[in-house]
């Protein structure tokens, strides 16, 4: 092992922001030193750690709704780690990473971990690199991980599914973003959030909401579907002591164990394909070819791999 | 296997209390549009929360906006809050209405740059660009 991955790792242990962050790049940038970082990271907290996805549409409120359940854990003395994500420009690669601004009354305390990831347009490549970021920050002693990403595209879907629970933050107003998104996240929610529940609609959305989810409240005889004023910090405690409840639910009934083995198999699938990306761009370079895709694919994967 | 250079991170930050964050706005998109990440942290932030959010993310640049006039002290303090948190080796650029007179005594208070109005914008992205690449190159980590 290198010393510098030594020191890095030292530093995690004893939660030095400089050594976090740094850690993080490494892995994120798959540098030289990234497999000794996350072979030596303290297993017995990663395992321990909650990790919480909070998705939704832009504008529902959820970069308040997180800052406010860090002041409710911070105020129980709890290390928070927070992983905020946000789009690529698919033009020029760039991002604008802005969730911390929301955050920003946490800044000076060491004990709330945040950092900022853009998705980089990789197809599934985020998943690995935050999948990584979390077990960085639990191994740094964070108890509770959330990570807050727009819920709208499948790079979002797939990274919600690295969390042990995931909540949907709605607000009244978004009509035809909600009816589209039933399909999708809504299933894959564990819990429903009306945000700004004093707003015309929301008793509408929230008796909606309710009628979706009434066949998953009673499984596990949590209440699912939460009403929250975010910005007065209203209805916050009530999440958070249900994502806790429910969190010992997932571990009680194995279900937890199971969603963690999920997430890590796409995570491995998530490598391989960003492991291998090199070598199949690069034996496409050198055979330029008409065919369909697919038979091409066919054909470059029995090459490329036999070779070996 | 060639490793492709990832994209480099930078925070666009105003210290201090003016409230005025255009000209901020407008760098941290240009940069966006070069292939910069951006970690824009807002107006009215101290040097402390700067700094502090800079080792956090762990940008290669930190490039400041002031346009009331307190530069002179809040420039060189986010240089000093960054080297007491282990970050002396991020550069620090700096933007706004600032007098020619002042340049001088900025750059030997650690400022790695400084741009004044009317500095056309490839000007001010091509220098963030040499000191990120240069931050990089002295990072045997990534």
């Amino acid at each position: 092992m290198t010393t510098s991955s030594e020191i890095l790792l030292a530093g995690i242990k004893e939660h030095d922001p400089r050594a976090i962050g740094r850690a993080i790049s490494v892995v994120e940038n798959n540098g030289d030193g990234a497999a000794d970082i996350l072979t030596f990271l303290d297993q017995e907290r990663i395992s321990k750690v909650m990790v919480a996805g909070i998705t939704g549409p832009p504008g529902a409120g959820k970069s308040t709704l997180t800052s406010g359940l860090i002041t409710i854990l911070r105020n129980s003395g709890k290390r928070v780690g927070i992983i905020a994500v946000d789009p690529s420009s698919p033009i020029s690669g760039g991002a604008i990473l802005g969730d911390r601004i929301r955050m920003m009354d946490h800044a000076l305390d060491p004990d709330v971990v945040v950092r900022s990831m853009a998705t980089r347009g990789r197809l599934g490549g985020l998943c690995a690199s935050a999948g990584a970021t979390v077990r960085i920050m639990a191994a740094a002693g964070c108890e509770l991980i959330l990570i807050e990403t727009v819920g709208v595209g499948q790079s979002e879907m797939d990274i919600v599914q690295l969390a042990d629970i995931t909540v949907m933050v709605l607000a009244p107003g978004f009509g035809d973003d909600i009816q589209a998104m039933k399909a999708g996240l809504l299933e894959v929610a564990d819990f429903l959030v009306v945000n700004k529940s004093d707003q015309p609609g929301a008793s509408g959305l929230l008796m909606d909401m309710e009628q979706i989810f009434s066949a998953k409240e009673e499984e596990s005889g949590i209440a699912r579907v939460l009403e929250t004023i975010a910005s007065e910090n209203r209805g916050l405690e009530e999440l958070l002591q249900s994502m806790e409840n429910f969190s010992d639910y997932l571990a009680a009934t194995g279900q937890k164990e199971q969603r963690r083995n999920r997430a890590l198999n796409a995570e491995t699938i998530d490598w391989i394909i960003e492991m291998l990306r090199p070598r199949f761009q690069d034996a496409m370079n050198r055979s330029p070819s008409q065919k369909d895709p697919r038979i091409r694919a066919k054909e470059l994967i029995s090459k490329t791999l036999r070779v070996n | 296997m060639t490793k492709e250079q990832t994209p480099f991170r930078v925070l666009i930050g105003k210290p201090g209390l003016d409230g005025h964050d255009r000209g901020a706005k407008f760098i941290a998109r240009a940069l966006r549009d070069q292939g910069f990440e951006v970690i824009y942290t807002g107006i009215r932030r101290t040097a402390a929360e700067i700094a502090a959010t800079a080792i956090q993310e762990d940008v290669d640049v930190v490039g400041l906006s002031s346009l009331s006039g307190a530069h002179l002290r809040l420039f060189p303090e986010v240089v000093n809050e960054l080297a007491s948190r282990g970050g002396s080796d991020i550069p620090v650029l700096g933007g706004g209405v600032i007098p020619e007179e002042d340049i001088a005594t900025l750059l030997e208070n650690g400022l790695s740059g400084i741009f004044t109005p009317g500095t056309p914008a490839d000007v001010i992205i091509s220098s963030f660009k040499k000191a990120s690449q240069q931050h990089r190159n002295h990072d045997n980590l990534k």
